[in-house]
């Protein structure tokens, strides 16, 4: 099953034609995500790598019946291309661009509260590597053979230390139900905490790993939330143990500002609320080993 | 992107929010010469220079004289003054605005900010101007009125009134304070400004509200709509290595250990300098050289580490995706072979094509410390340190 992305989920591409729009379009496609068409306005009707080229997401999501976007389009855009497909109805979407305006990220949150919860989009990112159901699905722009299936539900922020994450466990044989990045930006799409309910209720899924970072409380409101309403055990790590106060470290939202920004202190509410704290990052995969052979 | 105080005034009272008579100064001679335009009997002269506290580092001045207009600024210009959000190394003053002062019945503290958390903008006030933000929030929480703004309307008259009513703005004052309060929260706005803090906003003896100073910060992300803002930057504040980095599109940010970092992507970065603190070391920076690790890139990344006299080791962590491992490695040779390191260097690469990675590593003959995990490659770097240095 794994969570947002299967086999049948139709992708469009937002950004398609471009530079870097056609490169992950193209590597989404060999890995065989069902990429059904994409979106460049002025370019509708024609076809690139082999699928049609809407001018509006409308116009795509009618023809194509396409249930999820990813937008690599570039940042002054992008914000109304993300509201361009929620307006559109796609389900989830993920947006990849780094480097989105945070008043335009403020006016996006705004505007998709005028959907119901039945009808929102789901959105994830920006700033992020996408998400990925091995061997199904693969939206976003990592390497999609590092990733073993199976039946580890991964949430994170930062692309590359989830890699490090899932090529250690790929060592050790373990396989991943779904992996969804949720970005480096003080103001992202969804939170750690959107997509624990949705692992917890995945059949195929039987542990969690919440991989954050120093900013922001997203990762202290999920463990909070995760004590109260999860039954499958949660494994976390926040980086940037020796990061100092007041600076930004490469992500927009990897600051720390106020009290209880720090990893010291979103690692101590995450021993407090019974997730098992993997000790430094080289123990990503023998700490997850270990819960998952408790469970059997 | 952060601005000078002076710089911030100027947007301000565009959007209404009143100021006292001030002009900028490179000299003494300037700066008497601007004492004199603004006329009256007292001066405040002041650094500009991009960080907080700048009273307590001896930064401001109160002149009754030209004479000690003169001094003030002989003294200030060029001189290094250390605050605690400079670090040690402090920032220079080149820049000196001189106003003239007021005569200050009380001082609040004002401050608009972008919440991340609600996701909207936030007005953070007290009656208890004067101090800083964080010492207020330990001192006098109960002081600090926080309202948030709506984002699909704006901020409303009505949330202003709220605020003035809230700081016990006299009556008829209130009007002055909701202008103010609303001018700050349009320039915010309109600017796409991620701060603005006017600490102290005093109420004058003679019933006026003036900002006496005023900060503002900038969202780097969106100055490619507000060029009038983008050219406002002072590069002379900045650091210089960060500068650099950020230029060439990667994110550094220096710190006090000795261990060099060079890392694709920030949050293994940060995991990188974590697994070093757990080694027993510590790094000498977060460097994030993004994707692309390219030769180029990688040489130039080399230069940005070692300029920093204190790094006695470099620990290179690349994780390759779509990249592969040994088109990477051949771009860590050519950058070794181009810059001159004369401390060790540990490698550690994963990924696609690992072998071959380690391979042309190896091939090249170079004195390069090979690390598989993690782990191996943070112990074999804290070991080669203290190694060469006998620590």
């Amino acid at each position: 099953m794994a969570i947002h992305l299967n086999e049948k989920t139709k992708v469009l591409v937002q950004g398609f034609t471009g530079q870097v729009g056609s490169f992950h379009a193209g590597n989404m496609i060999k890995y065989g995500t069902n990429v059904v068409g994409g979106v460049t306005p002025g370019k509708g009707s024609t076809k690139h790598l082999d699928k049609p080229v809407f001018n509006t997401m409308k116009e795509a999501v009618e023809v194509t019946d396409a249930d999820a976007s990813i937008v690599f389009v570039p940042p002054p855009f992008a914000a109304d291309s993300i509201m361009e497909a929620a307006d559109a109805g796609v389900r989830y979407c993920v947006a990849i661009t780094d480097g989105i305006p945070l008043q335009d990220m403020i006016r996006v949150k705004r505007y998709m509260r005028r959907y119901k919860a039945d009808s929102k989009m789901l959105l994830t990112g920006p700033d992020c590597a996408g998400s990925i159901s091995p061997g199904k699905c693969m939206m976003g722009i990592m390497p999609g053979h590092i990733y073993l299936s199976g039946n580890v539900g991964i949430i994170g922020r930062s692309g590359t230390l989830v890699y490090e994450v899932v090529s250690q466990m790929k060592d050790m044989r373990i396989g991943v139900s779904s992996s969804i990045g949720i970005g480096g930006d003080p103001i992202n799409g969804s939170s750690f905490q959107d997509h624990l309910s949705a692992f917890e209720e995945d059949s195929e899924t039987d542990v969690v790993v919440i991989i954050g970072e120093i900013g922001g409380s997203q990762e202290v409101d999920a463990v909070m939330w995760a004590r109260d309403n999860m039954s499958k055990p949660v494994i976390g790590y926040v980086a940037g143990l020796t990061a100092p106060k007041g600076r930004r470290m490469g992500h927009a939202g990897a600051v720390i500002s106020t009290v209880g920004d720090s990893a010291v202190e979103k690692l101590e509410i995450f021993q407090e609320c019974g997730v098992t704290v993997v000790p430094n990052p080289s123990l990503f995969a023998s700490t997850i080993k270990e819960v998952l052979a408790k469970l059997s | 992107m952060d601005i000078h105080e002076y710089q911030s005034k100027e947007i301000l009272a565009d959007y209404g929010v009143s100021i006292s008579k001030g002009g900028l100064a490179y000299s003494p001679e300037q700066a008497v010469y601007r004492a004199t335009e603004i006329g009256g009997e007292c001066w405040i002269v002041k650094a500009q220079i991009h960080s907080c506290g700048r009273g307590k580092a001896g930064g401001i001045k109160i002149c009754k004289t030209e004479m000690e207009v003169s001094t003030a600024a002989e003294e200030l210009l060029g001189k290094e003054l250390v605050t605690h959000q400079t670090g040690s190394q402090g920032k220079i003053c080149h820049r000196l605005y001189v106003e003239a002062a007021c005569d200050i019945e009380r001082e609040i503290y004002l401050a608009f900010v972008l919440d991340r958390d609600n996701e909207t903008i936030t007005i953070i006030a007290s009656i208890e101007g004067g101090v800083e933000f964080e010492e207020l929030a330990v001192s006098k929480p109960e002081s600090i009125i926080k309202i948030a703004v709506e984002p699909a309307v704006g901020m409303q008259t009505f949330q202003a009134r709220e605020i003035a009513f809230a700081l016990a703005v006299d009556k008829t004052q209130v009007n002055q304070a909701v202008t103010t309060i609303l001018g700050c929260y349009r320039a915010m706005r309109d600017l796409d400004a991620t701060m603005v803090e006017i600490n102290p906003l005093v109420v004058t003896k003679e019933g006026n509200i003036i900002a006496v100073d005023a900060k503002m910060s900038f969202d780097d992300n969106a100055l490619f709509r507000h060029h009038k803002i983008a050219e406002l930057r002072d590069k002379s504040q900045e650091n210089t290595c960060e500068m650099y980095a950020g230029d060439l599109g990667m994110s550094y940010v220096g710190l006090d250990g000795n261990i060099g970092c060079i890392v694709n992507g920030a949050g293994l970065a940060m995991a990188t300098m974590d697994m070093i603190m757990y080694a027993g070391g510590e790094s000498a920076n977060f460097l994030d050289i993004g994707s692309g690790a390219s030769p180029e890139r990688t040489t130039k990344a080399f230069n940005l580490v070692l300029s920093d006299e204190k790094v006695e080791c470099i620990l290179v962590n690349i994780f390759a995706g779509i990249n592969r491992c040994d088109w990477i490695a051949e771009g860590i040779v050519k950058a070794i072979q181009k810059t001159a390191i004369k401390v060790p260097l540990v490698v550690r690469l994963s990924g696609t094509n690992v072998e071959e990675g380690r391979r042309v590593l190896i091939d090249s003959g170079l004195p390069i410390i090979m690390a598989n995990t993690l782990k191996e490659a943070a112990d074999k770097s804290v070991a080669v340190w203290k190694q060469s240095t006998c620590k």
